[in-house]
């Protein structure tokens, strides 16, 4: 099998490079031959790839331990769900799920793109398998995963323990979706320079591509912040490692995107800026692979350091340069079609909302990369830790979270003064409010202050803008309210969707302030002893260690210790924290013991509860108990933030316009209705 | 951080630490197979504990690579051999009168600035803390600055009307009429 596998890498190399050539050229020379072929190239691609995957699979599944990723990566004791996920656990198999995913991607974008967008479709292919195949070349001379060992050992020395845990099976598949769902927009725009035809229509034939890739990009990250929170037990779920930041940053251009691209479709402007954001996201994924596969900057999670690092050193370079080279050729075509007509208008809000994406990636970067550039130029080596993260980027992450508030209240074109009163009396009103009644109630934290009160106020935007289109129904059609409500988000699904991520995101901030009111203590407790810790809600949990239990499970052997949890003296129920020892198939013991987190989660605080070891091998333990408070609501603002992305890309409702079609009419209704409230 | 822990706080910890160890543990059941359950702890001792210790150990990096401060290290990564030993070192220093600024100090002096969670402010440092509220702020003046240019030179300035302005007296209703009929128009 592992032979049937090798092969098909190479297959899937000679088809990639066909593909590439065939697309360039036969896009080029207008030769159809030519284009069809490069299209089959991608259909075959992804044959050969998924041959590859199932070939690696079966090896997974089979035990072959004959093959190096096999095992070092799996054990014959591993349980099966974890099998699966041992395909891209590791370097070599990552890279393969990442070319299979991209082929199928990109074969996907061959079938499903019709009409008028088929120009592009050569060009798209040719990029989409020239990326393909440099993963592939990668995977063939850097990184192997089919690589035999020399020997077949008994048992695989098994998975890192810290991966054997159900976020760790859906993060890495979601996060690179994101990641490789990027390269069709990318794709598509590399086309649409290459033929010049650069009007706005391949931004729609992109755009439900770039919504996609913004929700499988955020619905990684917050699955990856879910498996840090409760697997590596320190008690948060955002580190700034370079490794997260990596992620966030093609995430904070797409975002930057999906809002400017809204004034190119309404009115024709910002084409260079869009492309550049669209070619910069690309980039940045990139990057981030780069950044955390070649070992640059040692981190938690880093794959270990091998060759691959300058293989994509090399291919971001170049790339990067080509894209560049590129763009600025084409920029003369670019031009804006109307103008800007004030400073308070919707398209200046989108404006100073891009700068503000734009600059959080940027100093999310910087931040990454200073002691890189520290130990470089003044050669002292330098920690920027998650307090020097904190520092400098929660004020722009709060003004950022004004201006989400801010943005959707001006009109298009150019907001009166009487349209933004009217607009901001209720939000404004709701944000004080919020303030003063925390204030009252003894909050004194100000960055929490700013993140609740800014959070009311954007909620109040968002209740409004609702309650408004409601009523108005309501009074036309006679609906009732609920029903007008639902009859919004279907008629209009990308503006209420929009704002039920925006809701979404505030209920992250929410969440994220909560880390503010942290508390923690550490106790040794005997069983029947208590330990007590007060959050800083007044509440008072006391957490009574019943004893330890230690038995065998399918490849670990456990000790638990079991809690019983009180608040304010009332029995709220147990909680159960581990050390898992995993063991092989022999019974040897493979990696040191891990700790399993307990975790006891409400809509007020989380009781978060470690177990640190064992007093002279007796029942004695040591725990660490941390309450975390609204912990729950970055889980759920996540939850509402993909929620509102699906109604967002959900298929039907207003079909996009096009400037100069009828956004022509939407712009004079505004125009009227502006006239009208002067 | 206010102030440190004195010399006679600490003592008293001393004590309290010593106490804990000699404490007859017998009288506690034996697991088992203590050996599948990590390394053993020793009792947590009130200078653990201490709200200025931790806030200090949050300031200071672990050395072994994992990223984390010592207190965060040492409370959660418990194969971790480094923190322990370094918090060991925090307790040592404090408990010789040395002050949190002199901890700190003396841990720069050993490990480099690299041990600090924060680089200090001062020197080339600034352009990490700052570079980018500073881009930021001239990259919105920049914006502001464009946005006028582009205001005042476009055309549609003057008149931003179409050319037939509709009555101008329509009543609110008859504006969340047009809102919503806006609304279902396409895009
Ligand atoms: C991290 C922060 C933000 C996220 C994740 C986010 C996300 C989104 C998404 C996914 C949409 C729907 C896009 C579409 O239909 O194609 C949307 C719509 C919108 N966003 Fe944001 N947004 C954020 C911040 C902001 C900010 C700062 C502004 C301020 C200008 C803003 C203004 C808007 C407006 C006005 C709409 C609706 C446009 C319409 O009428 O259709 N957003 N947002």
């Amino acid at each position: 099998m592992t032979l049937l596998g090798y092969f098909s890498l190479w297959l899937a190399l000679v088809v990639g490079l066909w593909g590439a050539i065939t697309g360039f050229v036969g896009g080029a020379q207008g030769r159809a031959d030519l284009q069809q072929s490069a299209r089959h190239a991608t259909f075959a691609l992804f044959g050969a790839l998924l041959i590859a995957v199932i070939s690696l699979e079966v090896a997974i599944f089979r035990h072959d331990f004959s093959v190096q990723y096999v095992a070092s990566r799996t054990s014959r004791n591993l349980p099966t769900f974890y099998l699966w996920s041992a395909l891209y656990s590791g370097q070599e198999g990552s890279l393969l799920f990442w070319a299979a995913v991209l082929s199928l991607f990109a074969a996907l974008t061959q079938l499903l793109t019709g009409g008028r967008y088929r120009v592009y479709l050569p060009y798209v292919a040719a990029v989409t398998s020239l990326v393909a195949s440099f993963f592939v070349s990668v995977m063939l001379f850097a990184a192997n995963p089919f690589k035999r060992l020399a020997f077949t050992p008994m048992d695989g020395q098994g998975m890192n323990p810290q991966l054997q845990n159900p976020g760790m099976v859906f993060h890495p598949p979601m996060l690179y979706l994101g990641y490789i769902s990027i390269t069709i927009p990318f794709a598509f725009a590399i086309a649409a320079l290459l033929t010049k035809k650069l009007d706005t229509e391949w931004m729609v034939a992109v755009r439900k591509w770039t919504i996609v890739s913004w929700l499988f990009l955020s619905i990684g990250l917050l699955i990856g912040m879910w498996w840090a929170y409760v697997e590596l037990g320190w008690g948060g779920y955002w580190a700034w490692d370079p490794v997260e930041n990596a992620a966030l940053l093609p995430w904070l251009v797409m975002t930057a995107y999906l809002h400017s691209v809204m004034i190119q479709e309404k009115r024709g402007m910002l084409k260079k800026w869009n492309l550049a954001l669209i070619l910069g996201a690309w980039v940045l994924s990139i990057f981030g692979t780069f950044l955390t596969r070649s070992g640059v900057i040692a981190s938690v999670h880093s794959f270990t350091e091998s060759p691959v690092g300058y293989y994509f050193l090399f291919f971001l370079v170049a790339a990067t340069a080509a894209t560049a080279v590129l763009y600025v050729t084409r920029l003369p075509l670019l031009q804006a079609e109307a103008t800007l007509e004030s400073m308070v208008s919707r398209e200046a809000s989108f404006l100073f909302n891009n700068l503000l994406l734009i600059g959080l990636a940027f100093s999310v970067l910087w931040g990454t990369l200073f002691p890189i550039i520290s130990e470089a130029v003044v050669g002292v080596k330098i920690t920027y830790g998650p307090p020097t993260f904190n520092f400098v980027n929660i004020p722009l992450g709060l003004t950022l979270l004004l201006m989400t508030g801010i943005g959707p209240l001006i009109a298009w074109r150019r907001a009166s003064t009487a349209n933004l009163r009217r607009q901001f009396a209720v939000p404004v009103t709701v944000g004080v409010f919020a303030l003063l009644i925390l204030l009252v109630g003894g909050m004194r934290d100000g960055w929490a202050l700013g993140a609740f009160s800014l959070g009311a106020f954007v909620v109040g935007t968002v209740v409004q803008e609702f309650a408004r289109g409601a009523r108005a129904r309501n009074r036309q059609y006679g609906e009732a309210l609920p029903l007008a409500v639902l009859q919004l988000l279907s008629r209009n699904r990308r503006r209420y969707g929009g704002y039920i991520v925006h809701i979404g995101i505030v209920l992250l901030f929410v969440g994220f302030a909560g880390m503010a009111f942290k508390t923690e203590t550490e106790a040794t407790l005997r069983p029947g002893e208590s330990a007590e810790l007060r959050a800083r809600d007044g509440h008072m949990y006391t957490f009574t260690h019943l004893g330890i239990s230690q038995y065998n499970a399918l490849n670990r052997q456990v000790t638990a210790a079991l809690l019983d949890v009180r608040r304010d003296g009332k029995e709220i129920g147990r909680l159960r924290t581990e050390k898992r020892q995993h063991v092989d198939a022999l019974g040897n013991r493979t990696f040191e013991p891990s700790t399993e987190v307990g975790i006891m989660s409400g809509l007020r605080v989380d009781l978060y509860v470690v177990l640190a070891g064992l007093v002279n091998g007796t029942e004695q333990a040591v725990f660490r108990f941390t309450i975390n408070p609204l912990v729950w609501w970055v889980w759920f603002g996540g939850f509402v933030l993909v929620i509102g992305g699906l109604i967002v890309l959900w298929p039907g409702g207003a079909p996009v316009a096009l400037k100069g079609s009828r956004a022509s009419h939407v712009q004079a209704g505004y125009a009227v209705k502006l006239e009208a409230e002067r | 951080m206010t102030h440190g822990v004195s010399r006679r706080d600490f003592f008293m910890l001393a004590i309290g630490a010593a106490g804990a160890v000699l404490q007859d543990t017998t009288s506690v059941g034996r697991v088992y197979d203590p050996d599948r359950a990590g390394r053993a702890q020793a009792p947590v001792t009130a200078a653990d504990n201490d709200k200025n210790v931790q806030a200090l150990e949050k300031r200071l990096r672990c050395s072994c690579g994992c990223g984390l401060d010592i207190y965060t290290c040492r409370t959660t990564d418990f194969t971790c051999t480094y923190s322990p030993a370094l918090h060991q070192q925090v307790l040592r220093m404090l408990g010789d009168g040395k002050t949190e600024q002199e901890v700190i100090d003396a841990f720069v002096a050993q490990y480099g600035q690299v041990v600090l969670m924060s680089p200090p402010r001062r020197g080339f440092n600034l352009l990490g803390y700052f570079v980018p509220g500073v881009v930021l702020v001239i990259a919105a003046l920049g914006l502001v600055w464009m946005l006028r240019r582009w205001t005042r030179e476009s055309p549609a300035a003057a008149p931003t009307m179409p050319a037939a302005p509709p009555p101008p007296d329509a009543s609110p209703a008859e504006l969340e009429r047009l809102r919503d009929e806006l609304d279902r128009l396409p895009g």
